[in-house]
């Protein structure tokens, strides 16, 4: 009979090593899947390939869709880092992109290279305090943060319905409910085919990787994440380190937000996101919380969805299928993290290092 | 508008719009009881209305499509019970996940079935019948009797269930699984048996209820059919303070809710005020996040969230 048993912590070379192994082998179990589905496994594993990255138009969409999920996925691991369960991603971005829009619609005609920081400052603020709520309840009363930030979501996209289909409804869109086109000086510009967002999430990832690692905030962040009390004991003001760093993580979501609506869609709706919120989450618990990583598993997560929007027209393969390959590969991963805790032995196995 | 103007209508309206939301919500008190956090619901309901569609098109037998339906989101329960139960990764990731992925493979099988109608026989088994004599009590009788059997189903499984809880030993040892699992361990319960079988019957709930919007009540196929609903599922569960009495009327008021923001869109009561369908939508997460902050702050034993939520149990750590 097998039995589990707890084994010595990995260390994180061979952590990375299993989680990559485990990506590997989800990737065959996939295949499996595509293969019982009818299709050939490595035609459509190829095309998705080459329909992300094969061309440059193919490559700066894949970029576009790598980089909210960077930012957001940045936002998200602050959070997680401290066991703050921030399920909420997905709301703060449509705050952020609700503050900037606000900017942008009431100040179109202010210069760009102020009107731009403007935006980004609003959506950090927004999307920080939309964070901030639940964890003033986490820490006065005790409140579930997984499921108030959960419920914040809904509020939030709602509310950017009702401003599209109400008092934000463009008066020149002949009824059609659209919220107005930002101005020129509204709109992320350019840098090398791609909408500068690329590089605010660069630097982003650099920030972060040095806040986590290097500073002493990412150090009472972990530690207050490994465990509450040693925190205490140690003297560190828990509520402020909590507060701080929610405003953080809620502020890059906002800041994806803003991101979104002003170098892809240049404007809001409430489709802008679209559950990248969601997606974000499984991207950052890929990646270890790590920044670095982060940037590597949202790129890879990014050629599934532009692959697999290719794959649609060239293949008449749903794009959906992307979502399903996500689904499969996070599930791997996720079992395989018990094999970095405990390992199955044999019974008989058992009783004779016990005999030891 | 005429559901405005009958009381019996706008109840049956509500109670229709209300039993996707109280199968998801059933299905999740089952497997939250049990101490596990499932954010899957939706795409368990999405699992179980594809496949439901899918089975009713090809069969036109309704007993069948729905016990597919359920068995699509037990399919759906059993990948989360195996990732959280014996490999202990993390629920709300995992939830998350099968969420993802059951609206992913709802949308590849959909892809070919918009615009299909389902064969006769899925109306004729599953569609509004008049109880007799039943009927004809003044308000109520239009809002329960005439109704699919579905209806009656999500009424009794609720029914079941809180006496189930309440009132059985299996019922009193599955939440002390869900409060203290090393103590149920230590009364020789077979905690890992217990998650699995309630996780899994969970899911079957959950499938059905997606099946109830594509066999039922839409009932055709569209691309993620169950819009929320078991989003919604995941709020009702901590506005009935997991319990599944209170999940019907909670099921039915923001069925209710849900409703009227339907149907309401642009209409304008007292002159020129617009009531907004959107914020209208809102209320029910609005309330939810009350009652959560109400439950947390009252500390009242019966009302609380079971203490062992969302964490994994390691048996070898006691």
């Amino acid at each position: 009979m097998l039995k589990i048993v707890k084994k010595k912590e990995s260390s994180s070379m061979q952590s990375t090593l299993l989680r990559i192994g485990s990506v590997l082998i989800a990737l065959v179990a996939s295949a499996a899947f595509i293969a019982a589905l009818g299709y050939n496994p490595f035609v459509v594993y190829q095309n998705i390939v080459a329909g992300s990255v094969g061309s440059a138009y193919r490559f700066q969409e894949t970029i576009n869709k790598t980089i909210p999920l960077v930012v957001l996925s940045l936002g998200i691991a602050v959070s997680f880092k401290m066991k703050f369960m921030n399920i909420g991603a997905e709301g703060q971005f449509y705050l952020g992109a609700m503050a900037a829009t606000a900017i942008a619609l009431n100040f179109p005609t202010w210069p760009i290279y102020i009107l731009i920081p403007l935006m980004m400052l609003g959506a950090i603020i927004a999307g920080g305090i939309w964070c901030l709520f639940p964890a003033v309840l986490k820490s006065k009363f005790g409140t579930s943060e997984t499921l108030v930030t959960l419920m914040m979501n809904y509020i939030a996209v709602k509310f950017v319905s009702y401003l599209q289909y109400g008092p934000w409804k463009d008066p020149k869109a002949k009824g059609f409910p659209r919220i107005a086109k930002f101005s020129v000086n509204a709109v992320l510009p350019k840098v090398f085919g791609i909408h500068m967002g690329w590089i605010i999430a660069l630097v982003l990832v650099v920030i972060i990787y040095i806040i986590m690692s290097k500073s002493k905030l990412g150090y009472q962040i972990s530690v207050l994440g490994e465990n509450e009390n040693t925190a205490k004991y140690a003297g560190m003001d828990t509520t402020k380190i909590l507060f701080i760093s929610v405003i953080i993580g809620g502020g890059l979501c906002g800041l994806a937000g803003m991101i979104q609506a002003s170098g892809i869609e240049g404007s809001l709706t409430d489709q802008l996101s679209g559950g990248l919120g969601f997606t974000a989450i499984i991207t950052a618990w890929l990646a270890n919380l790590s920044a670095p990583a982060i940037l590597v598993v949202s790129f890879f997560f990014a050629i599934l969805v532009q692959g697999s929007t290719y794959i649609q027209s060239s293949m008449q393969i749903p794009s959906a299928v992307a979502e399903i390959l996500q689904g499969i590969i996070i599930f791997f991963v996720l079992a395989s993290e018990f094999f970095t805790q405990y390992k199955f032995v044999l019974v008989h196995k058992v009783h004779k290092e016990a005999a030891k | 508008m005429d559901f405005l103007n009958s009381t019996g209508l706008f109840l049956q309206t509500s109670i229709q719009m209300g039993t996707p939301l109280l199968f998801g919500t059933l299905g999740g008190i089952l497997c939250e009881k049990v101490g596990h956090l499932n954010l899957g619901i939706e795409g368990m309901m999405l699992l179980g209305a594809v496949t439901g569609f899918l089975v009713g098109l090809k069969s036109g037998n309704p007993m069948l499509a729905v016990l597919a339906a359920g068995a699509a989101g037990l399919l759906g329960a059993l990948i989360y019970a195996i990732v959280t139960v014996t490999f202990k990764g993390n629920q709300t990731v995992t939830g998350l996940a099968l969420t993802i992925f059951g609206g992913g493979v709802s949308s590849f099988l959909g892809k070919s079935l918009a615009g299909i109608s389902l064969p006769a026989g899925i109306a004729s088994g599953l569609g509004t019948k008049e109880v007799p004599i039943l009927k004809d009590i003044p308000v109520i009788g239009t809002a329960l009797y005439k109704q699919s059997i579905y209806v009656h189903i999500a009424l009794i499984v609720a029914i079941l269930m809180y006496f189930y809880f309440k009132k059985t030993r299996i019922g009193l040892s599955l939440r002390i699984v869900g409060e203290n699992p090393s103590a149920a361990d230590a009364s020789g319960v077979n905690t890992t048996l217990y998650k699995y079988v309630h996780i899994l019957a969970g899911g079957f709930l959950c499938g059905m209820g997606g099946a109830y919007l594509s066999l039922v009540f839409v009932p055709r196929w569209q691309d993620n059919i169950t819009a929320g609903s078991g989003w919604i599922a995941v709020a009702l569960i901590i506005f009935s303070t997991w319990n599944p009495a209170k999940a019907i009327f909670g099921a039915y008021l923001f069925g209710a809710l849900r409703g009227i923001g339907f149907k309401l869109q642009n209409v304008q009561i007292f002159g020129s005020f617009e009531i907004s369908s959107q914020l209208l939508d809102m209320i029910p997460y609005i309330m939810t996040i009350v009652v959560l902050v109400f439950t947390t702050i009252r500390k009242k034993k019966e009302n609380q969230a079971p203490a062992w939520l969302s964490l994994p149990y390691f048996r070898e750590n006691r």
